[in-house]
């Protein structure tokens, strides 16, 4: 128990972060239109893709002679890249279809 | 030196990340936030790669193979969000969901392979605990999107097993109890560690199983905020402060979206994720309908009564999403507006396999905006509308969600287009929706049936009607 709260005494200023980051979540998206719900999941899915920065720290980190490291650091790195790439992209096709609104054709 | 730019650009990519996540939730700067959180998100990546610095700066290695991998990941990406049509955007949302959850997965498994609970500063070891924890969170939520991407692609039943729930909390508590295990016995490359993996990566199939192939959208924007979370683990074995901003951002801001779509569906999340749909699929199915008859129309019946009337309200649903009808269906639309019908659309909040999924399809087939109702404000018309056509809806019309209490999806609001003059319904046959459930409607004297395929039979509407 003592350790515990000494390691949360420790990082005292990663748990204030936390807390303010979370209410932060909670007050960006709070009243959004239904509409916006997907493209909304979307584009959060691809902020979530920054896991490729730890897979990038991994792989610096790896020593060259440590092939398993390597091949699952690599593989990582092309599923988080996979995220953030897809991510954007999918939701920027979805939100071009939102763009059109001015051109109504007669 | 670089390392302050490095930290610097964390904290421009860290702010990008919540102005973009704010832009994205209004319509007219979603273009715009998606934008400047990716190009926060390059900020990120390229920093890392050029200005991060190990302890010991010696152990720096590896670029040939990231800059391989980035380039894989994104020539891979690119191609596939960009093929995809716009009716699958869900399962791909899922994909890539579960592409980031393997990554969190994979860091921690890699990070664990080579840390020596020895050299800990306190006796509790607290990177440790991140890493089990993103372990565990990041492969539930990769085997469990990857479940979801399946069964939205049709490939993948829904089956609830035996005792599922009761499997489910076992192997939940299996999780926490090895979990404390591996806290209490710690060990360099305790082999244990591996089990937790398998455990979890089980657990993911095994929670989305179950669950009904409506309540996906949920299920997703469940498991993103998961990928969120687990991403912030990794911030926080790193003290990284753009993974830790990132994920928690994601993570909150994912509950917070899953809870307003349980809401559009007057369900509570507990209530999804134990699978009502499933649970009382065999149960309550309603009132005994099998018996009676549909009545069907013809498509030049279908036309006349389109010209004549005043009013037509369209509900589109995931058939017409299927059947890649809503080019033709906005040129009945323009058709019948020609003739001086008031045409609008009826959007249900959950219509299609996601909230919003519909908007974004007619808005593909150019339906202006200011025709799409949501249902709050058309539903008070319904009664002054001489037809309504449902193209592939059916769960989202049932009127047993108002009057039959013993139906799984009562208390759903649906649109009350049983108050309508006339119904029309385009369906491929009499099968049930996603809910599995019979819908009276059909059977109601004012309601009639126009079988086959929407995009076909809207074609052969539309050349009818023009014949009127």
């Amino acid at each position: 128990m003592e350790n515990i709260l000494s390691f949360i005494g420790d990082n005292m200023d990663m748990i204030y972060f936390l807390i303010l980051a979370v209410l932060l979540g909670v007050e960006v998206i709070s009243k959004v239109p239904a509409i916006l719900h997907t493209p909304l999941m979307s584009g959060a899915n691809a902020i979530h893709g920054v896991v490729i920065v730890g897979a990038i720290i991994v792989m610096l980190q790896a020593s060259p002679d440590d092939y398993v490291a390597q091949a699952i650091g690599f593989t990582a790195v092309v599923m988080g890249t996979l995220n953030v790439v897809g991510g954007f992209v999918v939701t920027d096709r979805m939100l071009e279809m939102f763009k059109k609104k001015p051109t109504i054709k007669k | 030196m670089s390392l302050n730019i490095l930290e610097i650009s964390y904290l421009i990519a860290s702010l990008t990340f919540v102005i973009g996540l704010k832009m994205l939730s209004h319509p007219d700067t979603a273009r715009k936030g998606n934008l400047i959180a990716g190009l926060g998100m390059l900020v990120a990546i390229f920093a890392t790669i050029f200005l991060f610095q190990d302890y010991d700066s010696s152990k720096i290695a590896n670029y040939g193979l990231i800059v391989l991998g980035l380039l894989v990941g994104t020539i891979i990406g690119n191609i596939m969000a960009k093929k995809v049509k716009m009716t699958s955007m869900p399962q791909m949302v899922s994909f890539f969901n579960g592409m980031g959850g393997a990554c969190a997965a994979l860091i921690a498994i890699i990070e664990f392979r080579h840390h020596d609970p020895s050299l800990r500063l306190s006796s509790f070891d607290g990177a440790m605990f991140i890493m089990l924890l993103g372990l565990t969170i990041g492969s539930v939520s990769f085997s469990g999107s990857l479940i979801a991407f399946g069964k939205l692609e049709g490939k993948i039943k829904d089956r609830v097993l035996p005792f599922n729930q009761a499997f489910n909390m076992a192997m939940l508590l299996a999780i926490v109890i090895l979990m404390v295990v591996l806290m209490m016995n710690n060990q360099m490359n305790n082999p244990l560690f591996y089990l937790l993996l398998v455990l979890a990566l089980v657990y993911g199939v095994m929670f989305v199983m179950p669950i009904g192939g409506a309540d996906m959208p949920v299920v997703i924007s469940l498991l993103n905020s998961f990928t969120g979370v687990a991403a912030a683990f990794g911030g926080f074995l790193y003290g990284n402060k753009a993974m830790l901003t990132g994920g928690i951002l994601v993570g909150s801001a994912g509950t917070i979206l899953t809870i307003l779509m349980c809401k559009a569906m007057n369900r509570s999340l507990t209530n999804v994720l134990l699978g009502a749909f499933g649970g009382t699929k065999a149960g309550g199915s309603g009132k005994e309908v099998g018996d009676q008859s549909v009545a069907e129309i013809s498509i030049n019946d279908a036309a006349v009564l389109l010209s004549y009337s005043h009013s037509v309200v369209i509900v589109p649903g995931y058939g017409l999403a299927v059947a890649q009808a809503q080019h033709i269906c906005h040129e009945l639309d323009q058709l019948l507006e020609e003739k001086g019908v008031e045409v609008s659309y009826a959007i249900h909040p959950v219509a299609g396999r996601m909230p919003g999924h519909m908007n974004v399809l007619l808005a593909e087939a150019d339906v202006p905006y200011e025709k799409m109702k949501e249902m709050d404000e058309i539903n008070p018309k319904l009664s002054n509308t001489d037809v309504v056509i449902v193209i592939g809806a059916n769960d989202v019309v049932n009127p047993a969600a108002k009057n039959d209490t013993s139906s799984p999806i009562y208390g759903m609001p649906i649109l009350e287009v049983d108050a309508a003059k006339n119904v029309i319904i385009l369906k491929r046959g009499m099968s049930t929706g996603y809910a599995g459930i019979e819908n009276e409607l059909f059977f109601y004297p004012k309601t009639k049936m126009l079988f086959g395929d929407a995009k076909d039979s809207l074609q052969k509407l539309v050349s009818e009607v023009k014949e009127v």
